[in-house]
């Protein structure tokens, strides 16, 4: 692996999990979220410091070429990230429906006491 | 608490134009004693809740618009928590005809069935009222796709001929049933009585009118009625391979 491509794909990792570490530090981003895409980031920093792993790898699954590997693994986990995120706006819809009726019917039964006790 | 037994729920956003008329009407066909009103406002940007009031009609509003299914929902709850023995769901916007609330009343308190939906392709017999308006059946995509969820219904032996009617009435436990978090909120249709059907709910229809709202054309052009179609079809499909939650 040219020491170019080496240096790209490390300063690449650092910085992706620097900008998630900040994320988190700033809460724009929960710590139990991070945990996957600091894992990420952590692999594609092996991934570019020891090149031997990726040919590992490659060899294991039997793909032809290194960047065959990358692709597989990349398009992959980002797909089943989606899959998640798609999973929990669903449960995070159900649970805000939930909450705006309850709002809704407290707010009702509120005013209703209160026109009680103005009578 | 009230006399009442039963409630209509009548969800709205932004009816402001026709809040005032469907409350006139209700109040022609009924006493105070025999239903009880909840208007239940979808998060309207106009004076829907307001009028609402003015009127004497209690309202519950919800904090943000979260759509039909939501505010429906919202309907069954109140209902439950509240003790209604009948919960009749209708439209703030004029399209379905009050006349026929008592009707639906009737079966209901006669338990004819558990679920009583109001029909606009039913024949009517000589004891109908006659049509204010002209009848009001649907553009040519919605009557496909009525003929379309008919059959589909069929293919799990539940026969009806206005599978997407949003007049109807509801005994308590199917009120009960759909106030958890098996209620498909996003676009409750079809889905929701094939849902009821193969949860062992009765279904039975009863002739009604329904009329066209001249304001609603606009929302529904476009793309929209295709969106609407497909995410029909699909909850149509995935209530029909679904577990039964009723066993």
């Amino acid at each position: 692996m040219p020491l170019t491509q080496k240096i790209f794909a490390v300063i690449f990792s650092v910085l992706f999990l620097y900008a998630i570490f900040e994320m988190v530090r700033k809460r724009r981003l929960l710590e139990q979220y991070s945990v996957i895409w600091l894992a990420l980031g952590t692999i594609m920093l092996v991934l570019g410091l020891w090149y031997d792993a990726l040919l590992f790898v490659t060899r294991l699954i039997g793909a032809g070429f290194t960047s065959s590997t990358l692709f597989f693994f990349g398009i992959t986990i980002c797909l089943l990230l989606n899959l998640q995120a798609s999973f929990e706006l669903s449960r995070n819809a159900t649970h805000i429906k939930n909450l705006t009726q309850e709002v809704a019917l407290l707010k009702h039964e509120l005013e209703e006491k209160q026109k009680e006790m103005n009578q | 608490m009230s006399p009442s037994d039963t409630i209509i729920i009548l969800p709205a956003y932004n009816e402001a134009n026709h809040i005032l008329q469907t409350l006139a009407d209700l109040s022609s066909v009924s006493t105070q004693a025999e239903y009880d009103l909840l208007v239940i406002n979808d998060g309207s940007t106009d004076q829907t809740a307001d009028l609402a009031r003015q009127a004497g009609c209690p309202c519950l509003s919800l904090p943000v618009h979260l759509g039909y299914g939501t505010a429906l929902q919202t309907g069954y709850k109140y209902a439950v928590r509240n003790g209604y023995r009948y919960a009749i769901q209708m439209d703030t916007d004029g399209q379905h005809d009050v006349r026929f609330l008592p009707e639906i009343h009737r079966q209901l308190r006669l338990k004819t069935a558990d679920v009583v939906v109001g029909s606009r392709f039913l024949p009517h017999d000589e004891t109908s009222p006659t049509p204010r308006r002209p009848i009001y059946a649907g553009t040519l995509l919605r009557r496909l796709g009525i003929r379309l969820f008919r059959i589909i219904l069929r293919l799990w032996g539940l026969s009806v001929t206005d599978p997407t009617s949003g007049f109807v009435g509801l005994q308590r436990s199917a009120c009960e049933f759909l106030a958890t978090d098996i209620f498909p909120f996003d676009y409750p249709d079809a889905d929701v009585l094939l849902l009821l059907h193969r949860n062992g709910f009765a279904i039975r229809e009863i002739p009604v009118y329904m009329y066209t709202n001249p304001e609603r054309g606009s929302i529904h052009r476009g793309c929209a009625p295709f969106w609407y179609m497909i995410k029909e079809l699909l909850a149509v499909l995935f209530a029909g391979v679904r577990s039964r939650e009723i066993v």
